[in-house]
């Protein structure tokens, strides 16, 4: 089985752990990897920020960078939203049907890490091992738009040596919603300290998630607050084994 | 509007009160209506249903609402076409007049608030009692609602014995019995004299004329039932097709805006009867911008709302602020994609960006408007129509530039190891204040990759 690995910006640019990471997996679990160096944004913030007319020609290059692949690989719940959920209404906004189809055709083969591993590689257990108490906050695009359900809780149960707790409220949104974060800090704040509470209370030592994004949000505030818990992707957690 | 909702909603944050009350209430909504939902095996598809009838009855309103017009008058009613807020408000004080009345009862309607009813009246020298006990409350204390259905939420128990204590000069406790038995005491005298009643309705039928009213204290049977006038403002797209349309929607509503199985009190009527009910009722159709919502292929799926305010108390924005950063008788998602259509974008720019996408009030909105997507879409048109700051614009189109070329693209990665160019973060103030960024990596992802490889 082959896969292109759709890094996003983020990762690419500011958490390239979380890229090697994600490789190692793949690779683990048999996946051929390849990286398509011509990707660069898939539009996301441009088309949540009002700016849906600068992402045409995002949407044209991502159908152009990844349209033969035989799947595309990302470790970001939105990003893999933005393509399968949001690229076709893009595409017939401005106006161009022609594009509108290869999205379509595209689409059903985007998939979110934890969904491709479990519903589409067929495993759970990865072969990761990971000695610490560790809290999942499942992020608001893999849990609503993609619908990735309990596929992040498979893989990470299936952890050897993992302490994996509950987070409460779990599916309460983090604040980060891109330029909602900086266009309203104040709410922003107040939504990330309900949630850095919670993540507290857990006794976790380290956060994750299947989205850099919200993981930069969440990590953040931990790290401003000092508060001594750490923030992994969860791709970097199954890419740990023992020494 | 001056400064919007990011200043509103930074002054809301600070009331630890508010914070407490609104944590407290919403977590408790939201737990009834998932128990009541769940309990419903077709719930996905009755949300389907009600989806498609108010699609249905949008998509030829002007059909269905001569309708509703023909239906009210052979019943012995009369319609009023009402343009804006102010020909309604007019419209409602003439009846009054007409009766020599110098008070009406109200049963607690958002129609109402919108057009400023209870000021207009009072200027024409008509006194409004509010009958609804959260909107007896909000109006003893002249406050202003925060929820569609709860509209003192902010309000708790000990606060509001406060007030009846101030205002109505009972000494009661903040037992909820003795606060409700404080209200039945002030109104039961207003139900008994006052000539007019004022409502609005949560649908108005126009095969059949019926207009319905789905409340849970009685005090809106009071109201529609005892005085000899009846007049009711309702905004045109409450219109629903059939009579048959209302078994949808009348398990829809109380399900996810009380979190109960049925609401204690429907009031249904059509036009006047003999010997019973009021002996005149009156129509007043509103409009007050909705065919202009009407003319956006998008935004015009916000007409399908029922009020029910289930987006209110699952969002996570809402359940912060509270309602009155929204500036608006519409708080929450909802009112963030109708107070701007309504008023006008200019008016309420910021609302659009009042939200983090979450998703969490398209999942429970019973006739699924998809409220992220029109939010986006505002977005847009606000910075298409209404202008953003420049510094925003030449950041975003710089951005776009970086990211529509690879080499672009990477040399700006380069330059932000270096804390410079478009990638760099230098506009993030407001986020550092309380998060911090993440230092750059001394090697990308691509770097790797490309090492790796070689």
């Amino acid at each position: 089985m082959r896969a292109a690995l759709f890094i996003t910006c983020l990762a690419d640019t500011l958490f390239p752990q979380t890229g090697r990471a994600t490789v190692t997996v793949l690779e683990r679990v048999g996946v051929e990897v390849d990286f398509p160096a011509d990707q660069t944004c898939c539009g996301q913030m441009h088309a949540n920020s009002g700016y849906g007319h600068e992402v045409t020609g995002l949407v044209r290059r991502f159908v152009r960078v990844f349209g033969d692949a035989e799947a595309v690989v990302t470790p970001s719940g939105s990003c893999a939203a933005m393509v399968r959920e949001g690229y076709e209404r893009m595409a017939i906004e401005a106006g161009d049907e022609a594009l509108a189809a290869q999205v379509r055709g595209l689409a059903p083969r985007v998939f979110e890490l934890s969904e491709f591993l479990v519903r589409h590689v067929g495993v759970d257990d990865v072969g990761a091992s990971f000695h610490h108490r560790v809290t999942y906050h499942p992020t608001c695009h893999s849990l609503r738009l993609l619908k990735v359900g309990d596929a992040p809780l498979q893989l990470l149960r299936s952890v050897r040596g993992i302490d994996l707790v509950e987070l409460p409220e779990a599916e309460q949104c983090c604040g980060f919603g891109g330029t909602f974060a900086v266009k309203n800090a104040d709410t922003s704040t107040a939504m990330l300290t309900d949630k850095l509470r919670r993540i507290l209370d857990t006794g976790a030592d380290v956060c994750t998630a299947a989205d850099s994004s919200c993981l930069m949000h969440i990590g953040g505030g931990l790290r401003h607050a000092r508060a001594g818990v750490r923030v992994m992707h969860m791709a970097e957690i199954l890419a740990s084994e023992d020494a | 509007m001056k400064e919007g909702f990011p200043a509103a909603a930074r002054e809301a944050l600070a009331n630890s009160q508010l914070r407490r009350n609104l944590g407290h209430a919403t977590s408790t909504i939201r737990a009834k209506r998932a128990r009541v939902v769940g309990e419903v095996p077709d719930w996905e598809a009755l949300r389907e249903a009600g989806a498609e009838i108010k699609d249905r009855a949008l998509r030829h309103l002007d059909v269905h609402l001569e309708r509703l017009e023909e239906a009210v008058t052979r019943a012995g009613g009369t319609v009023h076409w009402a343009r804006d807020g102010a020909e309604a408000c007019a419209a409602v004080a003439e009846v009054a007049r007409a009766h020599g009345s110098n008070e009406v009862i109200k049963v607690k309607s958002l129609a109402s608030d919108e057009i400023g009813l209870n000021e207009a009246l009072e200027r024409a020298g008509i006194h409004a009692v509010e009958t609804d006990l959260a909107e007896l409350i909000i109006q003893l204390d002249d406050d202003m609602q925060s929820h569609i259905l709860v509209p003192a939420i902010h309000r708790n128990r000990a606060e509001i014995a406060q007030i009846f204590h101030r205002e109505l000069g009972v000494d009661v406790s903040d037992v909820p019995a003795e606060l409700t038995a404080a209200a039945r005491a002030h109104l039961r005298a207003k139900f008994l004299s006052v000539k007019v009643g004022v409502s609005g309705a949560n649908f108005a039928v126009a095969e059949t004329g019926h207009v319905v009213v789905v409340e849970s204290e009685g005090n809106g049977r009071m109201c529609t039932t005892l005085p000899e006038v009846l007049v009711s403002v309702v905004g045109i797209e409450k219109v629903l097709p059939r009579w048959r349309d209302l078994e949808v929607m009348l398990q829809l509503l109380p399900r996810s805006s009380t979190g109960e199985r049925m609401n204690p009190y429907t009031s249904i009527w059509s036009g006047v009867s003999d010997g019973d009910g009021p002996r005149e009722f009156h129509l007043v159709l509103l409009d007050g911008g909705r065919t202009d919502v009407l003319a956006d292929e998008v935004g015009r799926d916000a007409l399908r709302c029922i009020r029910c305010s289930a987006c209110l108390n699952v969002c996570p924005v809402y359940e912060r602020t509270g309602g009155h950063a929204y500036e608006s008788i519409y708080p929450g998602p909802i009112g963030a994609i109708l107070t701007p259509q309504l008023r006008g974008l200019d008016n309420a720019p910021t609302l659009p960006w009042a939200s983090s996408l979450c998703g969490a009030c398209y999942e429970v909105c019973p006739v699924k408007i998809d409220i992220p997507s029109i939010l986006v879409h505002l977005r847009g048109r606000v910075v298409r129509e209404t202008g953003t700051p420049p510094t925003e614009r030449v950041a975003m189109a710089a951005m776009a530039r970086v990211f529509a070329s690879r080499r672009a693209y990477e040399a700006a990665q380069r330059a932000a190891r270096f804390g410079r160019g478009p990638l760099a973060g230098a506009a993030l103030r407001p986020w550092t204040r309380s998060r911090e960024l993440p230092e750059p990596p001394s090697q990308t992802f691509r770097e790797w990759w490309r090492e790796r490889g070689a």
